[in-house]
């Protein structure tokens, strides 16, 4: 079990924001969060955000619609019910397979970009009647915050470093308990 | 910043290179009218050397079109990371004089009977009784003839005076203070709204006119977007072998790794763009199935098979696969080679476009007639374009994004 501190701090600027997350990571402390009003280009290796897996969900995906675009294609149109395109023979998938490529795309497009938007929302829980976990609204306005869960000892050390690169404001949002995971 | 690395000066190598293409391929277009025969045919003069020259004509001016719209479309958008390659695409633009010369003199020599590339420039075809008379051409002699002259002359006057237009002002804004420049970047911002507009419509008639009336019997209205794809996709592998091989140099180190990526963003993206358009073109006819539309890839499913499915596989497999990952746009290497390869399948696509209606079935593969005539036009290109470049600095002065482009990065 340990006792952690909850620090926010508050900058007015980008830059600054991006100054203090470099010193921060620098001196070995972990970013929990860091909100900005707009998306602040170039942020993620410097906070330590991992890169994303979305790429692979989507392929997966893609993948999925393709397959199931061609198996529903191939069960309405050949098996179950050959249908007659435009006079051409019509006993394999492959004789008429230009007509299905259209479909064999959108569905692809259509299950990669909606698999895609789902995954994210679930991920990030932001489902109906979720609680908003935007811990200072001023964030969606104009100020730049970085959330910092951090022991006595680190909490001192980003005091500091949060200070000499310009926060405008260091709140102390009491303590969390975590508890071990194993 | 080190100043010197501004002026680009060309390589000895490079420049010999250019010139070492331009004998070969001149030697090879000289043998070429030489061997180009076919004594059983009376209609046949030297016709597959004339593609020839008329396909590599034609695919180095598109890549100077592709870079001319490719600049007008980044004023018009007003858009700011493309700032630093800036001269790059002037530079590749400005080819365009040198191949529109080329396809006007190709055109003349045709209208002179020198060759017989356009079926329609040939006398007495729209005349009843004339042993040349073809009633289907005769039906549509009114689009060509002094129209189809007027509308050539107007594209070439047009497409150069955007381009020098656009090229001047941005010279002469480097020379002034930031204030008088925004006036000037202000004038291409108009001036490029109205290149996009008059392009619009004159790249796809541009293409009726001198590409799909080598099949003179056959129309699709698609097919000037399916040329503008490959022009535009040609443009874009031009200048990311461009920026790759000028950072390889020491040039260029204003010109983020994110720009690099864009640009290989835009030839991935825009590879699809021509999947896409010469697929619909495809499609469609091999639906409706009529016979005058049909006529058209019928020769090509006989004899350029080979060539058609190297085309398709080559311009789309190969960049999804290769290009799908964000590293490989990242990597010099990848670009590089990927860019070669659809450069390369892109030429064959234009000699696909050209051959069928004028070689015919006399066609026996891809051979070293191909190959020449492609050297010749390769060196004459990259002998204009890297002149171009020498003349003015690498990065332009006072533009109002230039900041914003020397600092993109995501």
């Amino acid at each position: 079990m340990a006792t952690k501190q909850i620090i926010h701090g508050i900058y007015n600027d980008e830059v600054p924001l991006l100054e203090g997350c470099k010193k921060l990571r620098e001196s070995g402390i972990r970013i929990a969060d860091v909100f900005t009003p707009f998306p602040v280009h170039g942020i993620d290796p410097i906070v330590g955000v991992p890169r994303t897996r979305i790429a692979i969900c989507s392929f997966i995906y893609g993948i999925t619609g393709m397959s199931l675009a061609t198996l529903m294609m191939w069960y309405m149109m050949i098996h179950d019910w050959p249908v007659d395109i435009g006079g051409k023979p019509n006993w394999a998938y492959y004789f008429n397979i230009p007509a299905f490529i259209p479909i064999t795309f959108e569905s692809t497009v259509l299950c990669a970009a909606h698999g895609m938007a789902i995954t994210y929302f679930l991920r990030c829980w932001l489902v109906p009647g979720a609680r908003p976990k935007n811990p200072d609204p001023r964030t969606t306005d104009d100020k730049f915050m970085i959330y910092l869960e951090l022991n006595d000892e680190q909490s001192k050390k980003a005091d500091e470093i949060l200070r000499s690169t310009g926060a405008e404001e260091i709140n102390y949002k009491g303590t969390i308990t975590i508890e071990p995971k194993y | 910043m080190n100043t010197d690395k501004l002026n680009f000066v060309i390589p000895a190598k490079t420049k010999m290179l250019s010139f070492a293409f331009m004998a070969v391929g001149l030697v090879s277009i000289i043998c070429m009218f030489m061997f180009d025969k076919q004594p059983d045919d009376h209609h046949y003069h030297s016709t597959r050397a004339w593609a020839n020259i008329f396909a590599g004509a034609f695919f180095f001016m598109a890549i100077g079109l592709g870079a001319a719209f490719f600049l007008g479309l980044q004023y018009a958008a007003e858009s700011g990371w493309a700032t630093t390659i800036k001269r790059l695409i002037e530079a590749v633009s400005w080819y365009l004089p040198v191949g529109l010369s080329f396809m006007l003199a190709v055109f003349i020599l045709g209208q002179l009977q020198v060759h017989h590339l356009y079926p329609w420039m040939t006398p007495g075809i729209a005349t009843e009784g004339d042993p040349n008379y073809d009633a289907v051409i005769a039906g549509k002699i009114g689009y060509f003839g002094v129209f189809w002259w007027i509308r050539t002359i107007l594209y070439i006057v047009a497409w150069i005076m955007f381009t020098w237009k656009l090229r001047k002002n941005s010279l002469e804004a480097d020379a002034l203070g930031e204030e008088e420049a925004k006036g000037y970047h202000w004038k291409n911002i108009k001036l490029s709204a109205w290149f996009m507009v008059v392009f619009a419509v004159s790249s796809s008639t541009s293409a009726w006119d001198w590409v799909m009336s080598i099949d003179t019997h056959w129309f699709s209205t698609l097919f000037g977007w399916y040329i503008f794809s490959g022009m535009w996709v040609s443009a874009m592998i031009v200048l990311t072998i461009m920026i790759v091989w000028l950072k390889k140099l020491g040039y260029l180190e204003f010109v983020t790794e994110s720009t690099l990526h864009d640009v290989g963003k835009w030839m991935f993206a825009i590879s699809f763009l021509w999947t896409y358009l010469y697929f619909s073109q495809f499609m469609l006819i091999w639906y409706s199935d009529i016979p005058e539309e049909v006529v058209y890839f019928q020769t090509r499913w006989e004899s350029y098979k080979a060539l058609m499915w190297t085309v398709f596989f080559v311009n789309f497999a190969f960049p999804m696969i290769m290009l799908m990952s964000r590293d490989s746009k990242r990597n010099y290497f990848f670009l590089m080679f990927v860019g070669t390869i659809i450069f390369i399948g892109h030429y064959l696509d234009v000699i696909m476009i050209v051959m069928p209606g004028t070689v015919g079935h006399h066609w026996t593969g891809l051979g070293w007639m191909e190959l020449g005539t492609f050297l010749f036009f390769l060196g004459v290109f990259m002998y204009v374009v890297l002149t171009n470049l020498s003349k003015r600095p690498l990065l332009v002065k006072n533009h109002p994004f230039l900041e914003e482009s020397k600092h993109h990065s995501y």
